[in-house]
């Protein structure tokens, strides 16, 4: 099979040898195709990960499992394709759990180089959230399933003497994972299994006691004596065409907890005066909006028809809402009703309740108080609501942050230590 | 000593499963022990193989397990009804099996009884047009110990339509052994250069040329060559195979048969699936009449040196195994994963020997072809595509059922023939194709129009549209599943959907996780939490998955939402919240409605 072929690669010629992978190929002719669970001992290719996607003669296909013909026009960096290379990085990204700071295999991880080789900050998915466990069972190995990205490259290539599979699938869909069988296990000697560990592209399968073996520096891609320059702010945009932000705040079906974390931010809250007026706000104690505004707060969920027409109000009268603390996101301890008929709680809190009058037998019930709703709400479900700051109650500095972020339009990256809310 | 005992082949693994399940009714921890000793493959891989498919239990699936259809068309008939009556008259929740281990009841996607909803599966014995006086017989008869078998009779083939008598190719009078009889006079070039002639494709959707994929397997050269005839008709919607094995197993056995003799094969293999269990004892008790009949086995129709054989290969329950590689995996006991396709199956196959993989109707297509003769076949159709069409009819219609058509039919004159109710939306093949709408009824059923290619076009205006009424060539399998203006569009795409999500291998990340987050913006649409990002974000990301996943079902996954979209971009706009910030999900009205009852009841009660 030594015949000469000419293939064309975005638009350039080349002449190259039949029957070769692409993958190679290209790589021969100094053009990357990025890949993942694509390795050379496997044959034929696995072609799982999807990260090798190119166009061939038009249509879309993996590079790891083609080989190269004849008259073959290969579309490799076209921005689709770019972006559907990312954006497979980005769901596996959102799939897993991949903490890197916290990875053994960080610097070693071939999806991570990746996905800093492609310039990803945040994913574009939701997170998923999928239950996942870490088997610390086998004798000598750590399955870490929230990273495992299911390449299959252990399943394939890591096998016992007598040609059992030491890994395999389990189960399907979202749900596939990939187990270890403890009794195969055992019978891999030491290399075996440090090759099943670096087999692997992610930090999912880890050798017990043989997981710090490189030093930090040395790993596959640390970046040795190159420093990048951290990119500068933008400070000071000016407020254009006013003087002050004008913000709006409420309380809804709430504990006001989140408006006193609001106040914690002691003498900040001079600075936050230079740039922001507050008006409909419990602070100020203004009942009825008297101009436009430009955010508005949104604390607790809905209980009763008040909250709803108060929300919709908000709605109409502020260009950004936020919604913040668990009860605006998710209803929080008031949903806590939702799982008991309206009318035994009300029952409970009128008539058999430990507090109520013995005899009164009384509901509050008059045309001028508010209804109470079937259930209780979170905010999204009633109007649009353009961000949400959790926390129970968020922490004072992370709510200003937010907030300011969004009036000066910073981008706000959140640290990791300002979610915590354990 | 236990070493050197030879282990069992691998392609006998399912059935040793369904032996075990049927009997047990689960697949204990001990029982995988000895499997996985008797196969010799670690224990955790045979895990790999049973968690796979939808049918094998590793806990107790009650005496009696019970699967009800939860797809689409169920739903829209009785399906919630039914269900709360399972599940008071047994007194367990669905996904539960009952503490005397007498019911299990599970939910299952289309079981192909689609023009008989609701339907449900009872040990694989099918029960159709349930209603909760229907389930409550049942399961009283159950308790009492009235066998199973007598509570049920074969599904109805609700056979509607048929060209006229001249013109009928699948459902007229068959004679076993007439297609052979014309069949063994030619020699095996001239028999596949007959089905080339024909012009016959693949019946199961794809449309693959029949004569080419045979031509490829016999210039393969091999000592063993298999038919395999798929019979795992799982797009949703889709009930002709269903039908046309119930009424004519003969008419598969020859075209298989054919296959075999026209590309060297001498082992026919049908892979069927498990929700067809029932039919399973027909088509075995027709092997044996064939053989007796000298049309299987040695020598066929005296022809010396003509020797065909055929088996039935039980499926457990997996959509994905509908595609040939996943198919042949799963018949070698394996995973249904499809494999990569360095080969074609009919180059290297089952158990790596080069195999063809065939549609029922495909198959019985071929020899009613050598029955009728190519000129009177040519003379059917249209010229693309010749002959007649099997097409299952569900939903918004008076005559659920099968349709014999003739190619170049226009839909509406289709959708007349069914007294379709206000037809609006129509899934053209099941899940994974695209939708018809009121622009497509003046079309042709025809591989020149709704089925051709050099109908594609980008659409950029909606005017164009219009005028072209078409996205590209449509693929179908037969199903027709017709939806009126008052269905619930998203409700609709969030049961494509969940089917997908639970059907996905979960091998590449796109169809895996892709199709699971597609679902979870559908959902938010239909809780009215999306605006019109989020409609981009679904386009987009359907555009990924379709682009960047291993196999069909995850390329086609998305077929029938997008182009629903885009046909019907009304119907999605007017759930956004966008526009005016306030969630039309939520009414007031609704959330107080009870408030005022609540309180005069509590205030007559402790008044």
């Amino acid at each position: 099979m030594d015949n000469q072929i000419n293939i064309k690669i975005d638009g350039k010629d080349y002449q190259v040898l039949e029957g070769k992978n692409l993958v190679d190929t290209a790589k021969e002719n100094g053009i990357y195709i990025p890949t993942l669970c694509h390795f050379h001992e496997i044959n034929p290719p696995l072609g799982t990960c999807r990260i090798c996607t190119v166009n061939i003669n038009g249509r879309p296909s993996t590079a790891c499992t083609t080989k190269v013909f004849d008259g073959m026009e290969i579309e490799i960096n076209s921005e689709d394709l770019i972006d559907t290379r990312k954006a497979i990085i980005e769901m596996l990204y959102a799939e897993g759990n991949h903490f890197c700071p916290s990875c053994e295999k960080s610097g070693n991880c071939d999806m991570q180089n990746l996905a800093y080789d492609m310039g990803l900050t945040v994913t574009r998915f939701p997170h998923v959230f999928s239950n996942k466990m870490v088997d610390f069972n086998p004798k000598r190995m750590i399955m870490e399933s929230n990273r495992c990205i299911l390449c299959k490259r252990c399943v394939e290539s890591v096998k016992t003497e007598d040609g059992k599979d030491v890994f395999s699938f389990v189960k399907r869909g979202v749900q596939t994972r990939i187990h270890i069988d403890y009794e195969q296990e055992e019978k891999l000697t030491e290399a075996e299994a440090i090759r099943a560990m670096n087999l692997c592209p992610v930090g999912a399968i880890l050798v017990k006691g043989m997981i710090y073996e490189e030093p930090f520096g040395e790993r596959k891609y640390d970046l040795l004596g190159k420093t990048k320059a951290s990119p500068i702010l933008d400070k000071n945009i000016p407020l254009t065409g006013k003087n002050k932000f004008i913000v709006a705040t409420t309380s809804l079906a709430g504990c006001f907890g989140c408006h006193m974390s609001l106040l914690d931010i002691d003498t900040e809250i001079l600075d936050m005066l230079e740039i922001v007026e507050f008006n409909k706000s419990p602070l100020t104690d203004i009942k009825n909006f008297s101009k436009r505004c430009d955010v508005g707060l949104i604390e607790g969920g809905c209980a009763n028809s008040e909250n709803v027409k108060v929300l919709k109000e908000f709605r109409k009268k502020c260009d950004i809402l936020i919604g913040f603390g668990e009860c605006a996101i998710m209803g929080g301890i008031p949903a806590m009703r939702n799982f008991v008929p309206l009318k035994e709680c009300l029952e409970e809190s009128y008539i058999h309740g430990v507090t109520s009058e013995i005899g009164a037998n009384v509901i509050p019930n008059h045309e001028d108080i508010p209804k109470l709703l079937n259930n209780v709400y979170p905010c999204n479900e009633i109007v649009k609501i353009d961000y949400f700051i959790p926390g129970c109650p968020p922490n004072a500095n992370h709510i200003w942050k937010v907030v300011k972020s969004i009036l000066l339009g910073k981008e706000f990256s959140i640290a990791h230590e300002e979610f915590k809310y354990d | 000593m236990e070493n050197l005992k030879k282990p069992l082949p691998r392609t006998s693994l399912m059935n040793v499963l369904w032996d075990i399940q049927k009997k047990r009714r689960f697949i204990s921890h001990d029982d995988m022990t000895k499997i996985a000793e008797e196969f010799d493959i670690s224990r955790m891989e045979l895990e790999g193989v049973i968690s796979f498919y939808h049918f094998y239990h590793r806990y107790h699936s009650g005496k009696y397990t019970i699967y009800l259809n939860n797809s689409i068309v169920s739903k829209h008939k009785d399906y919630k009804l039914v269900k709360k009556a399972f599940e008071k008259e047994t007194g367990v929740n669905f996904g539960q099996v009952s503490s005397d281990k007498m019911f299990g009841l599970f939910e299952t996607p289309c079981i192909g009884l689609s023009d008989q909803e609701t339907s449900a599966l009872i040990n694989f014995t099918p029960f159709t047009e349930l209603t909760p006086n229907k389930v409550k017989q049942i399961i009283s008869k159950l308790r009492s110990g009235v066998a199973l078998q007598s509570l049920s009779n074969l599904p109805k083939t609700n056979l509607r339509y048929t060209p006229d008598k001249k013109r009928i190719v699948f459902f007229k009078n068959y004679i076993p052994g007439s297609a052979l009889k014309r069949m063994i006079k030619m020699d095996p070039d001239k028999v596949i250069e007959t089905v080339k002639e024909s012009g016959l494709s693949g019946r199961g959707g794809a449309y693959f040329p029949t004569g080419l994929k045979w031509q490829y397997c016999k210039n393969n050269n091999a000592d063993q060559k298999f038919i395999i005839c798929n019979a795992d008709e799982g797009e949703p919607g889709t009930f002709k195979d269903r039908v046309l094995m119930q009424k004519y197993p003969g008419l598969m056995l020859e075209g298989m048969t054919i296959a075999g003799y026209a590309t060297g094969a001498n082992k026919g293999l049908i892979y069927l699936r498990a929700e067809y269990f029932y039919l399973k004892e027909s088509i075995e008790k027709t092997i044996d009449i064939f053989r007796s009949k000298g049309l299987l086995g040695k020598n066929i129709k005296g022809k010396k040196g003509f020797n065909f054989d055929i088996d039935v290969h039980m499926g457990a329950g997996a959509y994905v195994c509908g595609e040939e590689t996943a198919l042949i995996a799963s018949m070698e006991g394996k995973r249904g994963e499809p494999s990569i396709k360095e080969y074609f199956p009919v180059e290297k196959g089952f158990l790596n020997k080069p195999t063809i993989v065939n549609n029922v109707e495909t198959l019985c297509a071929v020899s009613r072809i050598f029955e009728m003769g190519l000129e009177k076949w040519l003379d059917l159709g249209t010229e693309k595509t010749p002959g007649t069409k099997i097409i299952s009819v569900s939903g918004d219609c008076k005559k659920p059922g099968i349709y014999e058509i003739e190619w170049g039919m226009k839909v509406r004159d289709f959708l007349n023939l069914t007294e379709a109710e206000d037809p609006y939306l129509i899934l053209f093949n099941g899940y994974s194709g695209e939708c018809l709408s009121p622009f497509d009824f003046d079309r042709e059923i025809s591989g020149e129009n709704l089925l051709s290619e050099s109908f594609a076009f980008n659409v950029n205006d909606p005017s164009e549209y219009k005028q072209k009424m078409s996205a590209v060539g449509v693929r179908s399998g037969g199903s027709f599943m017709i939806f009126n203006k008052e269905r619930d569009f998203l409700d609709i795409f969030k049961n494509i959907s969940n089917f997908f999500v639970a059907e996905s291998c979960g091998i590449c990340v796109p169809c895996r996780t892709g199709n699971f987050l597609l679902n979870k913006k559908i959902k938010q649409l239909i809780l009215g939490h999306a605006d019109s990002s989020d409609l981009k974000a679904i386009k987009d990301w359907s555009t990924i998955i379709k682009r960047a996943s291993r196999c069909g079902l995850g390329q086609t996954s998305s077929n029938s939402l997008l182009c629903a979209m885009f046909k019907f971009s009304d119907k999605f706009k007017e759930r956004l919240t966008g526009d005016t910030d306030i969630n039309k999900g939520f009414k007031l009205e609704k959330a107080v409605e009870n408030y005022n009852e609540i309180i005069t009841e509590i205030e007559t009660n402790y008044g």
